[in-house]
């Protein structure tokens, strides 16, 4: 097998008094999904911020495209640029345009020419959907096309891995559709590595290569495949399967 | 410099006299908060009302506190209640009058904000519980608003507070004028003594204001979460 | 009410507005000035002068104008600094404002929510892009309000520069009472004076904060 795109070593992390994640280990290869699975509140979030640096961890070490990478001596702010990341709250950046939002960290931080990141911007749009858009204010687009525009914005840096952290949780029903949609599409047609924290079950079958169980910070399931939602092997799975209903 | 003049501060009655002065200050801006507190949260209630012409009405009292500086504010009382009215208090008394009813208007302003800021549905399901119009106000609106506008009014409070320095200025005998009174017996001997007495009024100030600054910016922090 | 009174003392009025205005002017961007670099050095957390900059802004947020002129007025010169009155009240403003500005500017920065920087973060910007291009422009329409109150406020506390004979608008009619002693006339042009002054102000600031407000956020 190829060297995986990720390993994560032995990570554990507190706040303060409190440890929210223990020793957690996993890898991933290169253009596979995982679905990050749990009840609330259980550290999903913590892990996945983790894996980019936003919050630092205190014991453990990550992998990544073969460069070790522990919390205090990273060069988060390189990697990043690798690891896109898209939130539950879009948090488009109200004072631009869509497009300015799209081309900021490109010519910003990637220091591409304005015109190249614009172009490629637009290709983006078109992939989303939403070229008519391009001159618009996030005020002026619905949740689910701001969701879309926040994935396009996170794809504009060319990453290698993608996190999604439920992204689709505070869109309307009608919304859901579109957005996983295109991060299926981006699965199939790219064959983009992605980390996605969802509680939507039925996108969470349909895409997982690997699926990863958590409960009070510990990972309690690490299933290939589809297994676990058909074969789950611990009480709390069975139960968290039973609560989601789907 | 022969004579330091820090040691005018402990001279004779002079420290205790400056304390007495604080106390004045203190006193004034005290009062003027409980009178006008009270009024304001009247006068707050009654800018929520239906009545258009009271809320209008109001909306000019509170904006012509915004617009006059509260040093013109203290001569209207001090020189033309007397003359028009034909009372004839001491300028403590007009101070603290005037003060409260600034206050109130300032106060005014913040009960109507918490007021108008709790959610509908609180209302709502204050309502649907069975509460009337009055517990409802009572147990649910005013408890919200209370903390919510909390840091505001100890602001407010602080402004009072830094405001009666002015006192000085309708010849109260405030912390600032005993303090005059201080420098000028003793500046043929002591000329750097108005350096320690306004040093030593400038720190008393803040001595009283900076507790409750931290006070209000805690309990902001509070509400944030 | 003698209108001819009102009349008679409207030059001297004119030159007290003129002061007032320009006074108030100089206070008002000096400290604007003051507060940015302030809360700049608060935001980068500026080893020291952090420090000092908080002690600074606690110091003149705590204490009355009135005092803070005195010290400079009165107490400076037997320390070997001698001002003129009107360099006194204008430091002294300046002083005053760049503290509540301060408070102003960092109120803003840090009502920038976290999930923006966050976002920001995630695209891999540097703390310096981060403070350029996401917590800058929205941190600055968040203190828009703030500002404005102070700077209705910088311009009332131009009637304390009275105290030290600056002659401003109140220092103007107290004159004028003093030697005429006609209070009710004097206050009423007074009283009219700083509403000239105000009203158009605060409602060009109530448009102004709306614009910025909706021109960043959307709301
Ligand atoms: N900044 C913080 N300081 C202290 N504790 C925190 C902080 N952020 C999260 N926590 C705690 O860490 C734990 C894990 O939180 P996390 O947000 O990762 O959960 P989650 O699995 O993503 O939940 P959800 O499904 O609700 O999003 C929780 O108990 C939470 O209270
Ligand atoms: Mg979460």
């Amino acid at each position: 097998m190829a060297e995986p795109i990720l390993t994560v070593k032995n990570l554990s992390k507190s706040y303060g008094e409190q440890q929210v994640l223990h020793d957690i280990n996993f890898s991933l290869q290169k253009g596979e999904v995982m679905t990050m699975l749990g009840p609330s509140g259980i550290g999903k979030s913590t892990l996945l911020r983790c894996l980019n640096g936003l919050e630092d961890f205190q014991t453990g070490e990550l992998v990544f495209e073969g460069q070790t990478v522990k919390a205090d001596n990273a060069n988060w702010q390189q990697l990043r640029q690798k690891i896109g990341m898209v939130f539950q709250s879009y948090d488009l950046f109200p004072n631009m345009t869509v497009l300015q939002n799209i081309t900021l960290a490109p010519v910003k931080v990637q220091k591409k020419s304005k015109a190249e990141a614009e172009q490629a911007a637009r290709q983006l749009l078109k992939r989303v959907q939403l070229s008519d858009y391009a001159n618009s204010y996030p005020r002026e687009l619905s949740g689910g096309q701001k969701q879309r525009i926040a994935i396009a914005r996170a794809l504009a840096m060319h990453p290698d891995l993608m996190l999604f952290d439920e992204v689709t949780a505070s869109l309307d029903p009608e919304m859901v559709r579109s957005v996983l949609d295109l991060i299926k599409e981006l699965s199939e047609q790219d064959n983009m590595t992605m980390i996605i924290v969802t509680h939507e079950m039925n996108f969470a079958r349909q895409i997982a290569d690997q699926v990863l169980f958590l409960d009070q910070g510990t990972i309690l399931e690490q299933t290939a495949g589809k297994d676990f939602f058909t074969n789950p092997q611990t009480q709390r799975a069975k139960d968290f399967l039973a609560s989601m209903d789907f | 410099m022969e004579h330091s003049g820090i040691s005018v501060l402990f001279q004779g009655r002079n420290f205790v006299r400056l304390l007495g002065g604080l106390w004045t200050s203190v006193w004034i801006a005290a009062l003027a908060l409980v009178f006008g507190l009270l009024l304001g949260a009247l006068i707050g209630l009654l800018r929520t009302s239906k009545s258009k012409l009271l809320r209008a009405i109001f909306r000019i009292y509170l904006e012509f506190f915004r617009i006059v500086p509260t040093v013109v504010l203290l001569f209207l009382f001090y020189y033309i209640l007397p003359r028009q009215v034909g009372i004839n208090w001491p300028g403590s008394v007009m101070a603290t009058i005037a003060f409260a009813l600034w206050v109130s208007a300032e106060f005014s302003d913040i009960v109507r904000g918490a007021l108008i800021s709790v959610p509908k549905v609180q209302q709502e399901s204050g309502l649907a519980l069975g509460l009337s119009k009055w517990q409802l106000f009572i147990y649910v609106l005013l408890p919200q608003a209370f903390q919510l506008e909390l840091p505001a009014t100890i602001n407010l409070a602080t402004r009072v507070i830094k405001t009666t320095s002015l006192l000085m200025m309708i010849s109260v005998m405030d912390l600032i004028n005993v303090g005059q009174q201080i420098i000028e017996a003793n500046n043929q001997s002591h000329p750097t003594a108005v350096f320690w007495i306004y040093g030593l009024i400038f720190l008393l100030y803040f001595i009283v204001d900076y507790p409750l600054s931290l006070w209000s910016k805690k309990v902001a922090r509070r509400n944030q979460n | 009410m003698d209108w001819q009174i009102i009349q008679q003392s409207l030059p001297q009025f004119a030159q007290g507005f003129r002061e007032t205005l320009w006074l108030s002017l100089v206070g008002i961007l000096g400290a604007m000035v003051v507060g940015l670099c302030c809360s700049l050095i608060q935001y980068f957390k500026v080893p020291v002068a952090r420090q000092l900059v908080s002690v600074y802004v606690e110091l003149f947020r705590n204490t009355p104008l009135l005092i803070q002129l005195f010290f400079l007025y009165y107490a400076f010169p037997v320390m070997g600094l001698k001002m003129s009155a009107v360099t006194c009240g204008i430091i002294g403003l300046i002083f005053l404002g760049g503290a509540y500005m301060a408070e102003g500017f960092t109120g803003g920065f840090d009502g920038v929510s976290k999930t923006q920087v966050d976002s920001g973060r995630a695209l891999g910007m540097s703390n310096w892009q981060l403070a350029r291009y996401i917590v800058f422009p929205q941190g600055f329409s968040l203190s828009v309000p703030s500002l404005a109150a102070n700077i209705i406020f910088l311009i009332k506390e131009t009637s304390i520069f009275s105290v030290i004979a600056i002659p401003e608008l109140t220092n103007t009619a107290l004159d004028l009472i003093g030697l005429y002693y006609r209070s009710n006339e004097y206050l009423f042009v007074l009283v009219i004076a700083y509403a000239i002054i105000l009203i158009p102000l605060s409602l060009l600031l109530t448009w102004l904060e709306k614009r910025v407000r909706y021109g960043t956020f959307g709301d």
